[in-house]
């Protein structure tokens, strides 16, 4: 069973309706004949099918299992329990704590990396010496494994003892810091944001490259300082890349999973552990797949509930 | 007020040369063009006057004071746009009123101010539409109505019909010509087209390479054209230049001739021609006449004609129109 299932069962299904429903829009309209219709629907039905089971038979599996009691260190007595599961990893206290984990690590890291992103993206559009080389290198700790980067922030930064930061720290007189056990979480969520800062610079930066030079213009002749310029001109024509930034970073940041693992495991006691981790914990180290499959399907749950309010509340910048 | 003087401006980007020294008086609520082939500078030097880029020398006095080193804003000039550069996020309402609200106005004057702008331009209907729900001759007055709201010294048209279809150009055009009269602002408008040059324009600067070739009225420029450049430049179609012996029998290195004032006739004196193609407009006729060692020539007669292509034809230029050029090109007057 892998251990974050919750986002790949619920994708697949979204990419199914928009698959199907464009697709056939042009001939219902009148633009195909009879015959380019059928043959749109007989290619198309290849690519759905596979697409339909790929989704189905993981979805089927964790539902069927999470209704089971079924332990791997105990698998020949797995029994039927109903919603027995879904109760007792709802009302387990460590739920709660990583539900408000998830929120606050996602929350900070897409905060930091948009308050970041932008004025980075400003300065990197700005016409400096070695320009190339400079984007380069922002853009580098994208293509870092989030594995690698983990252990490069644990081990060489972050260190009590050897690391960077405790360096710099007592270079100053001051003790070090002991990241992830004084402040774990805050921690992740740097490890996290300096991984998704180069993707909101990314996308921040095109944006304003596409912004019309002669705007700015018609600003400066109207009178407007480079403040009022950036609060009425260039802040809402990046309305919709933020929005961009907002919807993908949060699709991945549900399901942070290899940073924790790394640095953390998840603690000190339930200090770092987010909803993956927690389903992972379930599963591979209490063994309890039945409890995994159920907190699964309740990360699927969870993810839905936050798309729905993403949308809500920031889509309305991607309507043209 | 509006009186804008260019003193000797130059301008390079790095090592080459754009701006070559222009000096131009521009008069208080005159129309002025500037018009020239693209890529002659015209851009640079309305922009040069707006502000939107620094003089490499030379000196911009607008009213009498000195204004190289003053920032695009305070120059009290504006500023349309060819792409309109309308502020896309913003209703009708918010792009006119932009300009005011930077200036610190308070919100009663602004709204009085831009529904006074948008009632001249017809766009009261359209105020609170944002602009890519306008069509392209709204966003044009849009534009038109952000730069006439802030009452500049001087509005600063940078070819702004260029986007428009052939019928709407005419029409704004006129209404453009009307408002600058109406409002009597000095306006700069630059354009490639010397249709919309001759028609717009009180006077018109003749740019070339980076040099003004010449300043003067529509009917200077077609009557007394300064060079070679001027003269085919201005009046459509081209003006027929002869060169060698023919021109030689009028002291000059190249003479030239309007095709309105070819004489066409069947017999009698003239430079014989056969005729390549014949253009019947009704209103017009346009004949392309090859004149052998001459070279081509163009004619044109008011109304209709009865000759076509192979026609053989006897052309003889109007001697109180003759124009005559020195090695040089420049113009030789009697
Ligand atoms: N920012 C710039 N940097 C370098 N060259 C420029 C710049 N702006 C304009 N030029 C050059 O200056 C010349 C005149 O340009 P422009 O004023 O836009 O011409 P026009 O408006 O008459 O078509 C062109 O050859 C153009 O390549
Ligand atoms: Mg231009």
């Amino acid at each position: 069973m892998a251990h974050t299932p919750e986002l790949s069962p619920s994708q697949p299904s979204g990419s199914l309706h928009r698959m199907t429903a464009p697709a056939l829009q042009p001939t219902e309209t009148g633009t195909g004949t009879r015959q380019t219709q059928l043959l749109a629907r007989m290619l198309l039905t290849p690519a759905v099918a596979l697409l339909f089971i790929w989704m189905i038979v993981p979805l089927a599996l964790t539902i069927y299992f999470s209704l089971l009691r079924y332990n791997l260190l105990d698998s020949e007595s797995a029994q039927f329990v109903g919603f027995e599961n879904f109760r007792y990893f709802l009302t387990d206290p460590a739920f709660l704590a990583s539900l408000q984990n998830t929120l606050v690590l996602v929350g900070s890291v897409l905060g930091l990396t948009i308050l970041l992103g932008i004025p980075l993206a400003l300065l990197l559009d700005q016409p400096v010496i070695g320009r190339n080389i400079v984007r380069l290198m922002v853009i580098a700790p994208f293509f870092v494994m989030p594995t690698v980067s983990a252990l490069i922030w644990k081990n060489l930064l972050m260190h009590p003892v050897s690391g960077l930061f405790a360096w710099i720290a007592k270079l100053f007189g001051a003790p070090p810091i002991d990241w992830f056990n004084d402040i774990p979480l805050f921690a992740i969520i740097l490890i996290v944001s300096w991984q998704w800062l180069p993707f909101a610079t990314l996308i921040l930066l095109t944006a304003l490259q596409s912004l019309d030079e002669e705007q700015k213009e018609a600003a400066e002749m109207d009178g407007a300082g480079a403040l009022s310029t950036f609060i009425y001109i260039t802040l809402p024509h990046l309305a919709r890349p933020i929005t961009v930034v907002i919807l993908i970073e949060t699709i991945f940041l549900l399901t942070v999973f290899a940073e924790i693992f790394v640095t953390t495991g998840g603690g000190p006691g339930l200090q770092t552990t987010n909803i993956a981790f927690l389903i992972y914990s379930q599963a591979l180290i209490q063994y309890d797949v039945g409890g995994a499959s159920a907190g699964g399907l309740v990360a699927v749950v969870i993810a839905n509930i936050v798309a729905f309010f993403l949308v809500r509340i920031v889509g309305r910048n991607l309507e043209a | 007020m509006g009186q804008i003087t260019l003193q000797n401006v130059q301008k390079s980007f790095g090592p080459v040369h754009i701006i070559k020294g222009a000096d131009l008086d521009i008069s208080d609520g005159s129309f002025v063009v500037f018009v020239g082939p693209s890529g002659c500078g015209k851009t640079t030097l309305l922009r040069l006057i707006a502000g939107l880029e620094d003089v490499s020398g030379g000196n911009i006095l607008i009213d009498g004071k000195n204004v190289v080193d003053v920032p695009p804003a305070k120059r009290g000039l504006s500023m349309v746009f060819q792409s309109y550069a309308l502020y896309p996020h913003m209703s009708v309402r918010g792009n006119i009123a932009f300009g005011l609200k930077m200036a610190g106005l308070p919100k009663a004057e602004i709204s009085r101010k831009v529904e006074a702008a948008a009632a001249t331009l017809n766009l009261t209907p359209y105020l609170d539409r944002k602009p890519r729900e306008l069509s392209g001759g709204q966003r044009q007055r849009v534009a038109i109505g952000r730069a006439i709201v802030r009452e500049p010294k001087a509005f600063l048209f940078d070819e702004p019909l260029s986007n428009l279809d052939a019928a709407l150009r005419v029409q704004m055009r006129l209404e453009v010509t009307r408002l600058q009269k109406q409002l009597g602002t000095t306006a700069i408008y630059v354009t490639h087209d010397q249709v919309e040059a001759m028609t717009m324009a009180d006077k018109i600067v003749v740019l070339n390479g980076g040099k003004i070739e010449q300043y003067g009225t529509p009917l200077e420029l077609y009557e007394k054209p300064a060079n070679l450049f001027v003269a085919g430049f201005i009046g459509s179609p081209k003006m027929n230049f002869i060169s060698g012996e023919v021109a030689g029998r009028h002291d000059a290195a190249t003479i030239g001739v309007r095709p309105e004032h070819l004489k066409i006739a069947r017999d009698g004196e003239g430079w014989p021609g056969n005729i390549m193609v014949a253009e019947h407009l009704g209103s017009d006729t346009f004949l392309y006449v090859d004149a052998g060692a001459i070279g081509p020539l163009t004619a044109r007669h008011v109304g209709e004609l009865d000759l076509s292509a192979g026609d053989r034809v006897l052309l003889s230029p109007d001697p109180g129109r003759l124009h005559r050029f020195d090695e040089t090109g420049k113009s030789l007057r009697a």
